[in-house]
C-alpha cells in the first residue's frame, strides 16, 4: 500500500524513518492506533514499544502482512477501501494513512471513514502543487516525474493527486479540523513555514496532516 | 521421523469420566461422559500456560510424538514437540478426543454402561457446541482456569470459534485454521456423500453392525476416498499424479486402478477404516452440518464476539476450496467490527485444506510469530533460541 517507497529517506536515531519518526512523534502514548498500509509494521512496532499504543495495522500485500503478524503485531490482510467500513466507529485514538491518499478511488470518502474510525487522522500525501512539478508540467507540457513523484503517467500508483491547497480545501468541506500541519520537503525533514499556505503549496514537496472531526460536524 | 520427536514421550492416554451428565444441544441429558486426552510438556505452577489443541474430523489426541495405532508421528507432530512452534519445553498442551469420537471418548462405538452393548445409532446426536462443552468440562477437571491459546484447523477451527465465542473469559488468545463458523452447502453436501455411501453398505445393519460382527468398510473407504478429495486442490493432484499409470505401461481396460490417483484414493480408503468407526463418521460430520456460529447469534457473527478481550489470529490457505479465504474472512470481518484484536494471515500454498496439516513454513513462521508475540504479552516465558 506504500505508493511511494522513500527508501533512500534517512532514519532518525531511532532507527525509524524520518517521515515515520515525524507521524510517530504526533501519537500520544498509550493510546489505540490504526495503521492504514502498514507494511511489515515498522512503525506499529515503534509505537508499540517507545509508546505503549494498542496498535492494529491493515496491509494490502501478504508478504508484509505476514513479516508484521510474525513479529507479533496484530495486523489484518485487506485493502483501505473495501476494509476500512468494517470498523466500528470511535475504534482508535488515531489513524494514520501514510503517502497513500493519493492512490485510493475516492480520497474523499477514505477520508470520512478515516476520522469514522478513529477520533484524530494522521494522513501525509505529496504536493503536487510544489514548483518543480508546476515549473515542470508549465515547461515541457508532460506529466511532471519528479523525486518524489517518479514514475510515469501509465505507471503510477497516484490517480488521485493534489496541492496542499486542494487538500486543505476538501478538510474544509467536509467539516474536517486541521489540528497541525507539517510543509515537509523530500526527504519527509519539516519545512519552517505553515503547512496550509500558497508558500507551503509552491515550496514543500510533501504534506502531513493532524486531523480531527469539527464539533457538529455530521461525523459526530 | 526427526530426531526432535525421539525426545517426546508416547502421550499416556488418559481417560476422565465426568461427574455429571452433560446437557446436549438438542435438549438431552447425556452421561456417564467419557474423555480421552493426551497431555505434553508440564503445567506452570500459576496454570497459564496452557494450549488446547482441537482436532479435525478424523484426527485424535495423539497430536505429537508416536502413535498407538498408526505407525506414524502423531498429525501435528511438526507443529508440537519440544523447541517446536507449540513448544512442550514451554507450554502444556492439552488434546482430547472429541465427543462422538473412537479412541477412547464417549462415542457410538463405546458401550452404554447400562446395557453394556455398543451404542450404535442409540447414541445421542451430538453438536459442536457439545463437543466443546465436553471440553470445557475436562478444563474444570484438571483446574485449567484459563487456556493461553486454543487452536485448530478445519473442526478444529469450528471448536476454536465456539470456545472463543461461549467461554471468552477462558481463553487468552485463538487460532483457528482453515475453518469457518458455518458449515456451507458445499461442505453439507460432500459429508451427506459420504454418510450414504456408509449407510448404504449392507454391513452397516442400520447402525448396529458391532453387534452383528461386521464392519461396513467399503462403505466407510468410500466416503473417506470422496472426502480425500476435498481436503487437496487440483494442482496438488495433478502435480502429484497427473495421469500417471499405477505399476503398468499401459491401460488395461477394466476396472482396475489403472491410474495412481485411483489406486492412492483407494489406499487412503482403506487404511482409514482400520483406525475409524462408521458410525463416529456419522456423529461427527452431522455435527460439522448443524454448525453455524451466525445463526445462533440472530444472524450476526459479531454478535457471538462482542466485547471480547482475546486475541486472534485467522489463518486460510490459498488453494484451500473447502473452507476458502472468503470463510476465514468473514470471521476477521466480524471480529473487527467488534473492533476485536485479529490478526490475518492467507498462506500461499498449493495443498489445498491438507495444508494446515502439512509443513509449509511460510504457516509456521507467522505462526510462530503470533505465539511468541502473545507469549510475551501474556508474560509467559521467551522461547529460547537455537
Amino acid at each position: 500500500m506504500d505508493a511511494n517507497e522513500h527508501s533512500i529517506l534517512p532514519r532518525t536515531h531511532s532507527s525509524l524513518r524520518v517521515d515515520l519518526q515525524l507521524v510517530a512523534d504526533q501519537v500520544v502514548p498509550d493510546t489505540r492506533v490504526l495503521d492504514v498500509g502498514c507494511g511489515d509494521g515498522v512503525l506499529l512496532a515503534y509505537l508499540g514499544k517507545v509508546k505503549g499504543v494498542d496498535g492494529r495495522g491493515l496491509e494490502i500485500e501478504m508478504p508484509k502482512v505476514s513479516a508484521a503478524v510474525r513479529q507479533g503485531l496484530s495486523v489484518i490482510q485487506g485493502n483501505l477501501e473495501d476494509d476500512l467500513k468494517d470498523y466500528p466507529a470511535d475504534t482508535f485514538d488515531y489513524v494514520i494513512l501514510s503517502q497513500t491518499l493519493q492512490a485510493t478511488h475516492n480520497p474523499r470518502a477514505v477520508l470520512e471513514d478515516l476520522l469514522r474510525v478513529g477520533k484524530r487522522a494522521i494522513v501525509s500525501f505529496p504536493n503536487f502543487g510544489h514548483w518543480r512539478v508546476q515549473l515542470s508540467l508549465l515547461l515541457h507540457g508532460r506529466m511532471p516525474a519528479t523525486p518524489t513523484l517518479p514514475e510515469a503517467w501509465f505507471d503510477t500508483p497516484n490517480i488521485h493527486l493534489c496541492t496542499i491547497l486542494d487538500f486543505v480545501a476538501l478538510c474544509h468541506e467536509l467539516n474536517i479540523t486541521i489540528e497541525k500541519g507539517y510543509a515537509l520537503d523530500a526527504m519527509g525533514r519539516e519545512r519552517v513555514f505553515s503547512a496550509i499556505g500558497r508558500w507551503a503549496n509552491l515550496w514543500s514537496e510533501q504534506a502531513l496532516f493532524v486531523l480531527c472531526r469539527t464539533k457538529n460536524s455530521g461525523f459526530d | 521421523m526427526d530426531k526432535t520427536q525421539d525426545h517426546l514421550q508416547p502421550c499416556d492416554n488418559t481417560t476422565v469420566t465426568l461427574t455429571e451428565p452433560l446437557l446436549l444441544q438438542s435438549g438431552i441429558t447425556f452421561g456417564p461422559v467419557t474423555i480421552a486426552y493426551c497431555t505434553y510438556g508440564k503445567l506452570n505452577p500459576e496454570r497459564s500456560n496452557v494450549v488446547l489443541v482441537f482436532h479435525a474430523l478424523t484426527g485424535d489426541q495423539y497430536v505429537a510424538g508416536p502413535h498407538p495405532i498408526i505407525e506414524r508421528p502423531g498429525w501435528w507432530h511438526h507443529m508440537i514437540g519440544p523447541g517446536r512452534i507449540i513448544d512442550t519445553n514451554r507450554f502444556f498442551v492439552i488434546c482430547a478426543n472429541v465427543l462422538g469420537g473412537c479412541m477412547g471418548s464417549s462415542g457410538p462405538k463405546e458401550n452404554n454402561p447400562e446395557t453394556e452393548k455398543p451404542w450404535g445409532p442409540r447414541f445421542p446426536v451430538i453438536t459442536i457446541r457439545d463437543i466443546v462443552l465436553a471440553q470445557i468440562k475436562l478444563l474444570d477437571h484438571l483446574g485449567i482456569e484459563q487456556v493461553f491459546c486454543a487452536i485448530g484447523g478445519s473442526m478444529g477451527a469450528m471448536q476454536v470459534l465456539e470456545f472463543a465465542a461461549r467461554y471468552p473469559h477462558r481463553i487468552f488468545c485463538a487460532v483457528p485454521i482453515a475453518g469457518s463458523y458455518r458449515h456451507s452447502a458445499q461442505n453439507i453436501a460432500f459429508h451427506e456423500v459420504g454418510r450414504q455411501a456408509i449407510m448404504a453398505d449392507p454391513s452397516w445393519k442400520q447402525g448396529n453392525y458391532l453387534e452383528e460382527n461386521t464392519v461396513p468398510s467399503r462403505g466407510l473407504a468410500v466416503a473417506r476416498m470422496a472426502a480425500h478429495i476435498t481436503y487437496l486442490s487440483e494442482p496438488a493432484l495433478q502435480r502429484k499424479f497427473g495421469r500417471r499409470l499405477q505399476d503398468r505401461e499401459s491401460l488395461t481396460y477394466g476396472f482396475d486402478a489403472d491410474f495412481q490417483v485411483e489406486s492412492y484414493l483407494r489406499h487412503q480408503g482403506y487404511t482409514f477404516v482400520d483406525r475409524f468407526d462408521a458410525n463416529s463418521y456419522l456423529y461427527i460430520t452431522k455435527a460439522m452440518d448443524y454448525f453455524d456460529l451466525a445463526e445462533e447469534n440472530n444472524g450476526i457473527l459479531a454478535n457471538a464476539f462482542k466485547g471480547t478481550q482475546i486475541r486472534f489470529c485467522v489463518i486460510s490457505f490459498s488453494s484451500d476450496w473447502l473452507f476458502p479465504t472468503s470463510e476465514s474472512r468473514a470471521i476477521v470481518q466480524a471480529l473487527t467490527s467488534v473492533a476485536a484484536n485479529v490478526s490475518f494471515v492467507e498462506v500461499e500454498s498449493d495443498n489445498g485444506h491438507d495444508a494446515f496439516l502439512l509443513n509449509e513454513p511460510e504457516f509456521h513462521i507467522t505462526l510462530q510469530g503470533f505465539i511468541d508475540g502473545t507469549a510475551e504479552i501474556r508474560g509467559l516465558p521467551a522461547r529460547i533460541q537455537d
